[in-house]
């Protein structure tokens, strides 16, 4: 049993193509990939938004704001 | 060279592994930046120094004692047999010099010790001195503000030139002993550097102790804020940049079946992984860049956008992957990397609540956690699969994997690392004294700076008036 569906590297490499681990499965790869990514923009829109929420708090502060404006 | 072909690869593979080590440097000046912007200002200076100095002794006893350590130790020794013959890499071998290809009888050297070695000796040796310099970097970020330098340079030559060195015998080498019974497959060396050098942090760590004022009186953790908070990422960006050349040096760019021993059937060259199994450039070059990216973006979500960890978590993810970036898919090199991220920033702020340790930059979170659950995951990914072309090697399973994971982390990085802190400590060599941590380690500097400014200031106003 083998990941990668070889037991012994000494063989002729020119008949050798995918090396990778859990081939055929590329498809559910990409699937899982793109998941990955479209759950990280849903994510992260909240925490900026949460972000945003903390720094409009801050808004009708006057000492706040001037240090901010200070800070440059 | 008895050939063109054999001439042209072999000044090849010399040019090859010079590239990588001018790549290379960039970690440093990266790992330069980022510790000297995550200290204090008033520390600046001598962490700078104390980063740089380990160069020219990691060097040096590189030269001495290191690289021979490389080859001889490869059985352990007296583990699958003894002590290993290198007279190539003793330091008074005229093959460790500037020597062309011909034999220099009246030396020692003959015909067939000078072929291949008269070419490569210097940029392989210089190839492994750079990864000998990253161990002992990454160490160095832990311990800044409060070790004597003179200390932490003993240990950089320990982790550097010993104990890094003997782990890669073992198990970064054809034929060391963990390749050959535990199939143990490292290929960019999550176990054989990162891990390695995260528990040795870890073992001085638990000796040196926390920073003056970073545990408030119930324990918990105080942020110390870097200096420059920018530039700590701008210096770890600059590693991601050297970590190229890195990758580059961990793999043999090309070489024939015939030089394989003959295990490899054909007449198909390839370029190989450090236990002369098969890979590509390219291969790497996807895996490099996925799992980079799978870091960066569990580290930015796992840590809220914080920069530094951000940054920290993308190579975290390199790291995690490393392992066995030579033949994963793309894809998984990039899941596996965003775990590690996950992995590393978890483990660091559990373990500075739960054990009072202070790792200044997280390297031990970012090297030693996500370096060991890099070795122990390829165990799985690549359950299986050949760790190398000789015949009776073990093959790559979880078990073999974790148990190197348990040797690179405790063994040899742990463990040396706890064990030369406390001599240190012994003779009082290990920490500064209270008063100067408090003052911080520049104060004569800049005490020698504000006075060098105030007299051409007075200079400059004399010659006004005239």
């Amino acid at each position: 049993m083998s990941t990668n569906g070889y037991e012994s590297w000494a063989i002729d490499l020119g008949n050798v193509g995918a090396i990778y681990p859990f081939q055929g499965g590329e498809v559910i790869l990409v699937i899982l990939g793109l998941v990955f990514w479209i759950a990280w923009h849903v994510i992260q829109f909240r925490q900026e938004k949460a972000d945003i929420e903390y720094d409009m708090e801050h808004e009708n502060d006057p000492e706040a704001v001037r240090r901010a404006l200070e800070r440059y | 060279m008895d050939s063109n072909l054999g001439a042209l690869t072999i000044v090849f593979t010399e040019f090859y592994y010079w590239v990588t080590v001018v790549f290379m440097f960039l970690i440093h000046v990266g790992f330069c930046v980022y510790e000297v912007a995550s200290s204090r200002r008033r520390n600046h200076l001598h962490t700078l120094m104390k980063n740089v100095m380990l160069i020219p002794l990691v060097t040096i006893t590189f030269f001495f004692f290191g690289w021979w350590i490389y080859f001889a130790f490869q059985n352990g020794p007296w583990i699958t047999g003894g002590l290993i013959s290198a007279p190539f890499a003793e330091p008074w071998s005229p093959l460790m010099s500037t020597h062309l290809s011909g034999a220099s009888p009246h030396l020692g050297v003959e015909a067939a010790d000078a072929e291949g070695w008269h070419r490569i000796n210097g940029v392989f040796w210089a190839a492994f001195l750079l990864f000998s310099w990253t161990a002992a970097s990454i160490v160095s970020g832990s311990v800044i503000e409060r070790i004597r330098s003179g200390a932490f340079w003993i240990l950089a030559v320990v982790i550097g030139s010993f104990a890094w060195i003997v782990d890669a015998a073992w198990g970064w080498s054809a034929e060391g002993w963990m390749v050959r019974l535990l199939g143990y497959h490292d290929a960019y060396a999550s176990g054989v550097i990162h891990a390695i050098a995260g528990g040795f942090a870890l073992g001085v760590l638990v000796v040196l102790g926390p920073r003056l004022g970073k545990f408030d009186a119930d324990g918990n953790p105080r942020p110390i804020p870097p200096h420059n908070p920018w530039f700590a990422c701008l210096g770890l960006f600059l590693i991601y940049t050297g970590f190229w050349g890195f990758y580059a040096a961990c793999n043999v760019p090309i070489i024939s079946p015939e030089d394989i021993g003959g295990l490899i059937e054909g007449e198909t060259w390839t370029a190989t992984n450090i236990y002369l199994g098969p890979t590509t450039l390219s291969a790497i070059t996807f895996n490099f860049l996925m799992s980079l990216s799978g870091g960066l973006l569990a580290a930015y979500l796992v840590s809220k956008g914080d920069p530094f960890w951000t940054f920290s978590g993308g190579l975290a993810g390199i790291i995690a992957a490393s392992a066995g970036n030579d033949l994963y898919h793309p894809i998984q090199s990039m899941l596996i990397g965003a775990v590690g991220a996950i992995v590393a920033f978890r483990m660091h702020h559990w373990v500075e609540r739960r054990f009072k340790i202070d790792d200044a930059v997280g390297a031990v979170a970012v090297h030693g956690y996500a370096g060991f659950f890099g070795v122990v995951i390829c165990g799985f990914m690549l359950w299986g699969v050949p760790s190398s072309p000789y015949e009776g090697f073990a093959t790559i399973s979880p078990w073999g994997q974790f148990a190197g994971a348990i040797i690179m982390f405790f063994v040899l990085g742990f463990l040396p690392g706890w064990i030369v802190a406390k001599i240190l400590n012994a003779f009082d060599l290990l920490r500064i004294p209270r008063a100067v941590e408090l003052i911080g380690l520049d104060f004569s500097s800049e005490e020698a700076q504000a006075q060098a400014i105030a007299d051409v200031r007075t200079a400059e106003a004399a010659m006004l008036r005239r």
